[in-house]
């Protein structure tokens, strides 16, 4: 298990968010320590998906704060460029950008926001995507990929960054079964050298293995926030048993 | 006294022979109306559109959110003010108009090319705004997701491909250009329209004549038709790719096309 301070990387207070009259995210609460994985589960529609998304205000929050080691994110960066550079974020549709080449789409970010240099920045990009198993493919456009290189490439944009934290909302949904596992080993790969993870994902085999910390999300709330042995094997919430229960079953 | 053709080829033969010079600067004078307005007016449409999708945001300051809101008003009506009129007289208003409510002796020509542009520019701000909602707003999310601004995001992900998309549309401008230019004859542009009527005049030959400028106007389409497919062919890139063999982490400047790694223009080493 990942080592913990006690100054938390991240920081989730009292977060409300509301599209229209209709109240989504219902005051959620946590925190994020470095190198801890935290996965979020739970019912399609409860609200995960918005929940990261507040978490780089991609999502403008209705109520409540994000704080990044400690400092209220809005109050601490004028601009929030330099903060989302440090919170990465992988997709469910991969969203890489379909006019470059797999080279330029994970330096584009390090030229225009952290304003390297060109050589540098293609150095430093290639290091990642040989991490992810893609150098071999700088050339390449995403429409020629399948969709787990599409994904290892989105990981390898995210991390070019050299973010602080990395954000990934169900990264293996769009993907057919054959290419999980790829994406999947890449995580944990991530996992193993203390990356900070959190992740909405239905992997729950992943989950339980990779995760220090498991939240299960419930029409808007954290109904349970525990590590994955006491989540899968006695939660404490029995809207999470009866949650898990019915994805085992559906399986 | 000179003996005159007989038949429909002979004169077509002879008209081409006596009046070339006429129909070649016609023909030169629509062509350059037709690119120049083209072009402005895509740079106006590009303007227009990007200004037309700024994302206003309930967090933003109530002075900023109204004076984009105005912009966009404004905008927004010269779109449907110079789309729903006819550029004939769109023509005589601004030829005329210049003239007598603020003075301005502007040339025909320039005239000309005033109206071309901003009747372009009208249509072309539709097209921009149509290719840049048509990117999928994933894109726009991971470019924003990695720091960009909204303006960067534009530039480097979203106009690049909107451009692509409507290339066919930029094509149909020109070409409508090329043809509809014919309207300045109003107020005295010599392009090829004018040209040809002055030469119809003076045998009162106008069927031989205007078969010859209905051929010209064909070529000058069929040609940048066929140009802007093979532009477009290029823009598309390479449709295969070079796996990159071997550790390209060993000497990463070998393994780049077109010298894009440690090439020539790093100018900080
Ligand atoms: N932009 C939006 N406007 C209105 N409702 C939205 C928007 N985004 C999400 N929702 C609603 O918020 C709820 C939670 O969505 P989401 O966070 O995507 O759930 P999850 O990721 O857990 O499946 C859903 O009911 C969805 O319809
Ligand atoms: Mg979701």
């Amino acid at each position: 298990m990942a080592m913990t301070n006690n100054e938390p990387l991240l920081e989730v207070k009292d977060l409300h968010k509301s599209f229209g009259q209709r109240e989504i995210l219902k005051g959620i609460n946590f925190k994020v320590h470095k190198g801890e994985v935290i996965c979020i589960i739970g019912k399609s529609g409860s609200g995960k998906s918005t929940m990261i998304r507040c978490v780089n205000f991609l999502e403008t929050l209705t109520s409540g704060a994000i704080c990044y080691q400690g400092k209220n994110v809005l109050d601490e960066f004028k601009e929030l460029s330099l903060y989302r550079t440090k919170v990465g974020m992988v997709f469910q549709s991969f969203n890489l950008f379909n006019n470059m080449t797999v080279l330029d789409n994970c330096t584009v970010g390090q030229t225009k926001v952290l304003r390297k240099g060109k050589e540098e920045a293609q150095q430093n990009a290639l290091k990642y995507l040989q991490h992810v198993g893609m150098a071999n493919y700088i050339n390449a456009k995403p429409h020629q990929l399948s969709g787990g290189q599409k994904q290892r490439v989105a990981i390898a944009r995210a991390l070019a960054l050299e973010p602080e934290i990395l954000l990934m909302d169900e990264p293996t949904s769009a993907l057919d079964s054959e290419m999980v596992g790829e994406v999947l080993q890449i995580m944990r790969q991530l996992a193993a050298e203390g990356m900070t993870m959190l992740i909405v994902t239905h992997e729950m085999a992943f989950a339980r293995d990779v995760a220090s910390q498991v939240i299960f999300v419930d029409e808007g709330i954290i109904a349970e926030m525990n590590p994955p042995e006491i989540v899968f094997k006695a939660p404490e919430n029995e809207r999470t048993a009866e949650f898990l229960a019915r994805f085992n079953n559906g399986r | 006294m000179e003996t005159m053709p007989t038949g429909f080829l002979s004169w077509v033969i002879f008209l081409l022979d006596k009046y070339w010079v006429l129909f070649l600067k016609g023909a030169g004078v629509t062509l350059l109306l037709a690119l120049v307005g083209t072009f402005i007016g895509c740079i106006i449409g590009l303007v227009v559109g990007v200004i037309q999708t700024i994302p206003v945001n309930k967090n933003d300051t109530l002075l900023k959110r109204h004076s984009i809101g105005l912009v966009k008003w404004l905008l927004s009506a010269y779109v449907e003010i110079f789309r729903g009129t006819p550029m004939i007289v769109q023509a005589m208003v601004v030829y005329y108009g210049s003239m007598s409510m603020f003075n301005i002796d502007m040339s025909a020509m320039f005239a000309g090319f005033l109206v071309v542009s901003i009747n372009t520019g009208a249509y072309m701000a539709e097209s921009v705004r149509g290719g840049i909602i048509s990117v999928d707003d994933g894109q726009r999310e991971a470019a924003v997701a990695i720091g960009m601004t909204h303006f960067q995001a534009m530039f480097a992900v979203i106009l690049p491909q909107a451009l692509r998309n409507i290339m066919p549309q930029i094509g149909n401008n020109l070409i409508i250009n090329i043809k509809d230019t014919s309207v300045l004859n109003v107020i005295s542009v010599t392009e090829l329209y004018f040209s040809s009527k002055s030469a119809a005049g003076v045998y009162y030959r106008y069927f031989e004549v205007f078969f010859i400028t209905c051929v010209i106007y064909f070529v000058m389409t069929f040609t940048a038709s066929r140009l802007l497919r093979i532009w477009e062919k290029k823009m598309d890139g390479p449709s295969d790719y070079q796996l990159v063999e071997g550790d390209p982490m060993q000497d990463p400047c070998g393994y780049f096309q077109h010298g894009t790694v440690g090439g020539k223009d790093n100018g900080n080493d």
